[in-house]
């Protein structure tokens, strides 16, 4: 990613060639500067990770000695597998319902455009803009009655919804992107529209749908206000286990950080993956 | 494609119709019902603790809420919340954005870096900030204000809304940096160069060049953050719970006191047809910017 060849204009003399070198030398500061003071708490976090709760409380070094004790402890006593299940489950099972239900709708309205279309994606980006907490009322009273609360039933339902637009949205712009021949050759050799679909489609745009995949995954992982609200202790993902941190008594800071490092670890790694379809599925593609 | 379209339109609607069939009606369904009850609820005498107190209440939840100070209180902290951290991601976020397209050394490293926050859940964010960054004592922030011989802040006692406001901006500074980086990708860097000898220093560049190339990225990083922005929950759930007193109470924490803390869900309900309007006057100009994109 890094490129170190110098593309700039060749330099006419000396003179300008030191200032181009300084003034380089200055943006390389400045910019990891920028980006180290951004990044710090998340260092911070994972540093407090391997520190005994003595020394995560005492004034802030870099020299400490490693111990993996908040680890084993966030894991043999608060039953972090647990919620980390409960994570994985309702991010992957509602990432797999909204494509199940995005593909086809996708398919649509990039293959078999009506006169209705662009008024139905825009319908559908516009439910994305309802903020929650304006039907928070009425879902929870819903799953109360239904005997949805605290289940991981109810948090999948709830963010497979969520994340449909955009779902629907990145992939229709992938499946736009697809060139028409192809589809078109296949269907001149006889495949039917299932066929067409499995064998030619899917195949063809499945970097797209990964990474529309991936984005789901990452927004049902970090989304905080309904796994607040809905769970407690049964179905609650690690948004919420890592609340739990917040009462007084519950104020262990190696402990939280431990816990903290493990439950964003995963989506860390993948956000970075994904960076430039995030860009796209985020918004709604009025920014290229 | 044109071939198959050509045998009928009906025969293509029809197709289109019942591929779109269950995403639409799920999603028409998502909006309906929970809109309609949250809708017909306001207009309802109705607390879970008082079950005998039901029907019509006609406007007075929004009689009972408009006149009471935790509203308008709660409103004015929104709008700080909101204000507050828009000004901080969009401006920094613009000048990150410049200073992260110039070339030096490690710079994917360096922007990945920068990226990251938005990457971390909220609850994790805010804890994370509230004890290790911020703690009057303890935290990173005291220390370094003690050992430049300044006395440590106690954050959340003193200044609870600037707290939130510093952490939830941490959390959107790297998306405004993410999507305006990308927008500068696009930016021509001929017309830069061609500033550039004709003798236009940087700042000019800045305000004629890339300001201007910016200007639609910026209104929808925005118009999204304004809708994330005006319904900002977990942060203070689990940092200040609206508090001390209601300093750091927001409209959507507002609704969740009425509506779970209260059990009062009529009241609470009329709060949610007012985060619903609030968002819905944003939401309008975004959808528009979209669709005029679509077109193109």
């Amino acid at each position: 990613m890094t490129t170190l060849s110098s593309k700039t204009a060749a330099p006419r003399s000396v003179s300008g060639w030191r200032s181009a070198q300084s003034k380089r030398a200055i943006i390389t500061v400045l910019g990891w500067m920028v980006a180290l003071v951004i990044f710090f708490p998340i260092f911070w976090m994972i540093l407090t990770g391997f520190k005994t709760e003595t020394a995560a409380i005492a004034d802030p070094t870099l020299i400490f000695s490693p111990t993996l004790e908040s680890y084993q402890a966030v894991h043999a006593r608060s039953g972090y597998t647990r919620f980390a299940l409960n994570s994985v489950a309702v991010a992957f099972g509602s990432t797999f319902f909204a494509l199940l239900i995005a593909i086809p709708s996708a398919y649509a309205m990039a293959f078999l455009p009506t006169k209705r279309t662009k008024g139905t994606l825009l319908w559908m980006l516009s439910t994305k803009m309802l903020p929650s907490v304006g039907v928070l009322v009425p879902i929870y009273l819903i799953f109360r009655d239904v005997g949805l609360l605290d289940t991981r039933t109810g948090l999948i339902i709830i963010y497979t919804l969520m994340n449909l637009p955009i779902v629907v949205w990145m992939l229709y712009t992938f499946f736009k992107d697809m060139p028409k021949d192809i589809l078109e050759a296949g269907r001149m050799d006889g495949a039917s529209t299932l066929q067409e679909v499995f064998f030619l489609l899917l195949p063809l745009t499945l970097p797209g749908i990964a990474s529309t995949g991936l984005l789901s995954v990452i927004l049902s992982w970090n989304e905080a206000f309904w796994s607040l609200n809905l769970t407690s202790s049964k179905a609650a993902p690690l948004t919420a286990y890592i609340a739990s941190f917040s009462s007084p008594e519950g104020l262990f800071w190696a402990k939280l950080s431990a816990a903290s490092t493990m439950a964003i670890a995963p989506i860390l790694i993948l956000g970075w993956m994904t960076q430039k379809q995030m860009v796209r599925g985020l918004t709604f593609g009025a920014v290229k | 494609m044109t071939k198959t379209r050509a045998s009928g339109r009906t025969v293509g609607g029809l197709r289109t119709l019942s591929l779109q069939a269950p995403a639409v009606t799920l999603l028409l369904l998502w909006m309906i019902v929970p809109l309609g009850m949250t809708l017909w609820f306001s207009f309802q005498y109705y607390n879970l603790l008082m079950p005998g107190m039901a029907g019509f209440a006609g406007l007075e939840n929004y009689e009972y809420l408009l006149t009471d100070p935790a509203l308008w209180k709660a409103m004015g902290n929104t709008l700080l919340l909101v204000g507050w951290v828009l000004a901080i991601t969009v401006i920094g976020g613009t000048l990150l954005a410049v200073l992260f397209q110039q070339e030096f050394a490690g710079r994917g490293i360096a922007r990945v870096l920068a990226i990251s926050p938005f990457f971390v859940m909220p609850t994790v964010s805010a804890l994370v900030w509230k004890n290790m960054m911020m703690h009057p004592s303890n935290g990173v922030l005291a220390w370094l204000a003690e050992s430049i011989g300044l006395p440590a802040v106690d954050w959340f006692s003193s200044l609870p809304l600037t707290s939130i406001v510093i952490i939830v901006a941490w959390q959107w500074l790297p998306f405004a940096l993410l999507i305006l980086l990308t927008a500068m990708q696009s930016l021509d860097e001929d017309q830069v160069e061609a500033a550039r000898m004709d003798g236009a220093g940087p700042v000019a560049i800045f305000f004629f060049i890339t300001l201007p190339h910016l200007k639609r990225a910026i209104s929808v990083v925005i118009m999204i953050e304004m809708i994330f922005l005006l319904t900002i929950f977990a942060e203070i759930f689990v940092t200040t719970s609206g508090g001390p007193g209601l300093a750091t109470t927001n409209l959507a924490y507002l609704i969740y006191i009425r509506a779970l803390l209260d059990f009062d869900v009529g009241t609470a309900s009329a709060g949610g047809v007012i985060a619903i309007i609030l968002a819905n006057i944003v939401a309008i100009f975004l959808v528009r910017m979209v669709a005029k994109n679509l077109e193109e």
